[in-house]
This record gives C-alpha cells, sequence and structure tokens, in this order.
C-alpha cells in the first residue's frame, strides 16, 4: 500500500488534515514514522508535514526560550545560547539521528526514548497545541499524561531559562558513546541561602513516559546538597516509578540503579 | 500512488517517479540505481545507509525521499574524482579499515561529513562522527586510524 504525504504551509492547516485524513501521522524527523512506513504499519495511510517556518523557529531571551516542536537535537546543539542543553541534545543518537530527530518527536518516543522530553519536564515546559480552530497551552505533565488519546499537532514549547548552574542531566547506557537510555535524569536544583529550594527532577525510562520524582523532589526541600542531607531523598528515588523490563535493562536493575546516579548528579554531576 | 522526486546527486541533477512515502533509501537504489548507497536494517540503527543532504549525515532508510526535492544529497559513488580516491577512501584501504565493507559506506560519509566541517578532528571528534554506525568487522580502531589519517593527508585549509 502507498502512502499519501501531504505537506503544508501552514501548521493550522496541517493541524486540521491530522484531525480529518484517514489514518493521519505527522512525520516531524521522521526517525521513528519513518521505521513504521518502512514496516508497512497498516494504521498509516497519509503523512502530514509543514513547513512551516515557526516550526522550526528558536527564540531565547534572558528570561525564556521558546522553541519550535521541528527544531532538530543539532539545531540545538548549535545554537551557543542553550549550552546548558547541549548535553541532552548530543544524548540523542549519533550525528545522523541528530539531524532529523526533533524534541516535538521526542515526546512521542515510547521509553527508553525521551531523553530530551524528561529534560523538558524537569524545566516545567508548557507545551502549545495547534489546532484547526487556533492553539492551546498547557503544561508538558498533562500533556504527557494524555498522550496517547489523540492526534494533536504540538506546535511549540517553552519553559523559563533556568539560571546558571541549576540545570542537570545525566544519562546512563551500556554502549558508549551512544546508547539507548538504562535512565536518564534532569534536575533543575535552585538554592537559597545554601539550601535547595524548589527542586524539579523528571526521570526517564523510569515509566512508560518520563516522569516527576515527586517524592525525591519533597525530601530535598529545604536541603543542602550534602551526602548525609540528601539520605532521605535517594531513599524515596525509586518511589512512584515503574520501569520496562527490556533489552537495555530490567525494571529490577534500573531502580537498583536509579539512587546511585540521583546522588552522583545531586553531589556535583552532570552540570553543562 | 507514484510522485516525482528531483534533487542534485553527487552534483547532478536528477529526477524519478516513486511511490509516495518512500524512503531516500529505496529511492536512491531502485528510483536512480545508485547502488553504492546500502540498507542494513531499514529501522535507522546500524548506519550503513548514511548519505550527506545538503552536507549533513543523514540516515537514508529513515528519510522521506519527497522531503528532499531541490536538496543537494552526496553518496559514496561520488567520492572519488576520476581515477583519484578521496583520501578518505584511500586511508581506508591503507589501514585495512574494510573487512566485510558491509558499514563502509556509511562509515566513508559519516566521517566526510565530520572533516568537511572539522579538518582537524580529535579521536574524540572522529569516535563522535562514526558512533551511529555500526561495524562487526573491525572493532572500529582501524576505521577511527583510517580518518585521522585522512585528516592528516588532505591539504590543509587553514
Ligand atoms: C538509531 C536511533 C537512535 C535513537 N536514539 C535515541 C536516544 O538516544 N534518545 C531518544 O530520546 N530518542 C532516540 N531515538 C528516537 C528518536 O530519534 C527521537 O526520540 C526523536 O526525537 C523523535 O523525533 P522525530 O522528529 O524523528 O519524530 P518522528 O519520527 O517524526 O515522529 C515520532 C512520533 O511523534 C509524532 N510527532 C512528531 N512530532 C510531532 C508534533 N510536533 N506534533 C504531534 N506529533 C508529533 C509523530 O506522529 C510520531 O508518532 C533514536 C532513534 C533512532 C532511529
Ligand atoms: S539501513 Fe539505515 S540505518 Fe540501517
Ligand atoms: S567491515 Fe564488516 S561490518 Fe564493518
Amino acid at each position: 500500500m502507498t502512502i499519501a504525504v501531504k505537506t503544508f504551509a501552514r501548521l493550522a492547516e496541517a493541524a486540521s488534515a491530522l484531525s480529518t485524513e484517514r489514518g493521519a501521522r505527522f512525520l516531524a524527523g521522521g526517525t521513528l514514522v519513518m521505521r513504521a512506513v518502512n514496516e508497512a504499519e497498516p494504521s498509516i495511510e497519509t503523512l502530514v508535514r509543514s513547513t512551516d517556518p515557526s516550526f522550526v523557529g528558536i527564540a531565547v531571551t534572558s528570561g525564556r526560550v521558546e522553541l519550535g516542536a521541528g527544531v532538530t537535537m543539532a539545531a540545538i546543539l548549535g545554537e551557543r545560547e542553550l549550552a546548558f542543553l547541549h548535553p541532552v541534545a548530543r544524548a540523542v543518537g549519533g550525528p545522523a539521528v541528530r539531524e532529523a530527530a526533533t524534541i516535538g518527536g521526542n515526546l512521542f518516543a515510547p521509553s527508553p526514548y525521551g531523553d530530551f522530553a524528561s529534560a523538558l519536564l524537569a524545566l516545567d515546559a508548557t507545551v502549545t497545541l495547534a489546532g484547526g480552530y487556533g492553539q492551546r497551552e498547557l503544561s508538558l505533565e498533562e500533556f504527557l499524561g494524555r498522550r496517547e488519546r489523540g492526534a494533536s499537532l504540538v506546535s511549540s514549547i517553552a519553559f523559563k531559562r533556568p539560571a546558571n548552574e541549576v540545570f542537570r542531566f545525566t544519562k546512563v547506557t551500556r554502549v558508549h558513546p551512544k546508547g539507548l537510555s538504562v535512565l536518564a535524569i534532569a534536575a533543575q536544583l535552585p538554592l537559597a541561602n545554601g539550601r535547595i529550594a524548589g527542586p524539579r527532577i523528571a526521570y526517564g525510562a523510569m515509566g512508560r513516559m518520563p516522569l516527576r520524582a515527586k517524592a525525591a523532589e519533597r525530601a530535598l526541600e529545604g536541603r543542602p546538597l550534602e551526602d548525609n542531607a540528601i539520605a532521605p531523598a535517594l531513599a524515596v528515588a525509586a518511589d512512584g516509578t515503574s520501569p520496562l523490563d527490556d533489552a537495555i535493562a530490567s525494571a529490577w536493575w534500573r531502580r537498583e540503579i536509579l539512587p546511585i546516579h540521583l546522588r552522583r548528579l545531586l553531589l556535583g554531576a552532570g552540570r553543562s | 500512488m507514484k510522485t516525482s522526486i528531483q534533487f542534485r546527486l553527487n552534483d547532478e541533477e536528477v529526477a524519478t517517479f516513486a511511490d509516495s512515502g518512500s524512503n531516500l533509501l529505496d529511492v536512491l537504489r531502485e528510483g536512480i540505481g545508485d547502488l553504492s548507497v546500502k540498507g542494513g536494517c531499514w529501522q535507522g540503527t546500524c548506519g550503513t545507509c548514511t548519505v550527506l543532504v545538503d552536507g549533513m549525515p543523514r540516515l537514508s532508510c529513515v528519510t522521506l525521499a519527497e522531503s528532499c526535492e531541490g536538496k543537494s544529497i552526496e553518496t559514496v559513488a561520488g567520492l572519488r574524482q576520476g581515477a583519484k580516491l578521496h583520501p578518505l577512501q584511500t586511508a581506508f584501504m591503507e589501514r585495512f579499515a574494510a573487512q566485510c565493507g558491509y558499514c563502509t559506506p556509511g562509515m566513508l560519509m559519516a566521517a566526510k561529513a565530520l572533516l568537511d566541517r572539522e579538518p582537524n578532528p580529535t579521536r574524540e571528534n572522529v569516535v563522535d562522527a562514526i558512533c551511529g554506525n555500526i561495524c562487526r568487522c573491525t572493532g572500529y580502531e582501524p576505521i577511527i586510524a583510517a580518518v585521522l589519517d585522512a585528516a592528516r593527508a588532505a591539504p590543509r585549509r587553514s
């Protein structure tokens, strides 16, 4: 069966087509969609694309970052103002994958993929959905919660730019320099008078999709980043997680090593 | 449904008709007849199908051919100039960087993408450039050595 490819100059038109065409699937970088097409996935009858310039736009001000959902990992790596995100973008595949893979596509990538999405969750990002009748903004957390329900088009992603040294990221793999996640941890760790104030920690590959480490966040509040002080957070690090058993690692192993890597991150690893 | 696709391939204009939704790898091999590009997995995993699209490395098996309309594509077939091999090809021969040769087209193009941008790469740069390309024969070391040799052999730009 051949597939219809429909390319739209405006995101709103692409969003309408996505909701009205039979068997429509949005194509961004295609690193996952084209796999499915090559395997003749029967649910895909139409590929919807957009050449809207806003889809690949990058706007960075002192306080805020706004990224078109079609921005690639390579484009992030080419933007000096986004240096804090370079370790995250570099963690996604090899150079040829990074040229194509988009940040929007990463929000839909099944576990153990989704490294960039975990970073965006730690950054408290919001997602803008394009529809035929206008746009709608919602938190990434809410978006991930309903990800599997509908075929909405993500047009852009925005977040507050973290202060220097506040954002950290680590990805644990078996193969170096490139491998799929055993797990990934992204964190914003703001300090007030040497103590953690309002931490935000997200895990990749610790569930079907990126998730917050809410118990660890609560246990860190008001504590200095020192070995004894972080022990209670490490004890609850795996609370609320439901990692997969897959070819990369067992769920048991992921839970076992999570506190070890969270400890390293809290004590200074993963700064960009 | 057939669709027409036109792009530059190794500095020549080419055009073909392909099934809509085809990947670039199949279009290059079956539509245009450039058999220098190899397919291994059609999953984006092995890297042997790596080509350059507007100078940047792309996995042709997971690239929608229609998205390459009007672009410039480079494959291994365009590397040598007449009888003269590209410095990467010479270095791969001299370092025994190809055994079964299956990964070689992708390795050469991933390495070319690096050297075109970074004529004086470090070993780490080379490892990163080929990290999406699987080789089951050489253990990678001869390939890394060949890319570093090729960088040294190429005329200096700076
Ligand atoms: C060899 C290889 C290695 C990889 N390594 C990693 C890795 O290390 N880490 C990682 O996280 N991922 C990895 N991936 C997975 C993938 O490349 C990335 O997750 C990438 O970010 C997906 O983006 P894409 O633009 O290619 O998505 P596509 O393939 O274009 O789309 C993926 C899904 O998302 C939907 N979609 C895409 N964009 C939008 C949008 N804007 N709005 C609505 N729906 C949308 C599509 O319809 C599709 O269902 C790898 C893939 C390959 C082939
Ligand atoms: S054939 Fe494209 S990556 Fe294997
Ligand atoms: S030479 Fe055989 S796979 Fe690399």
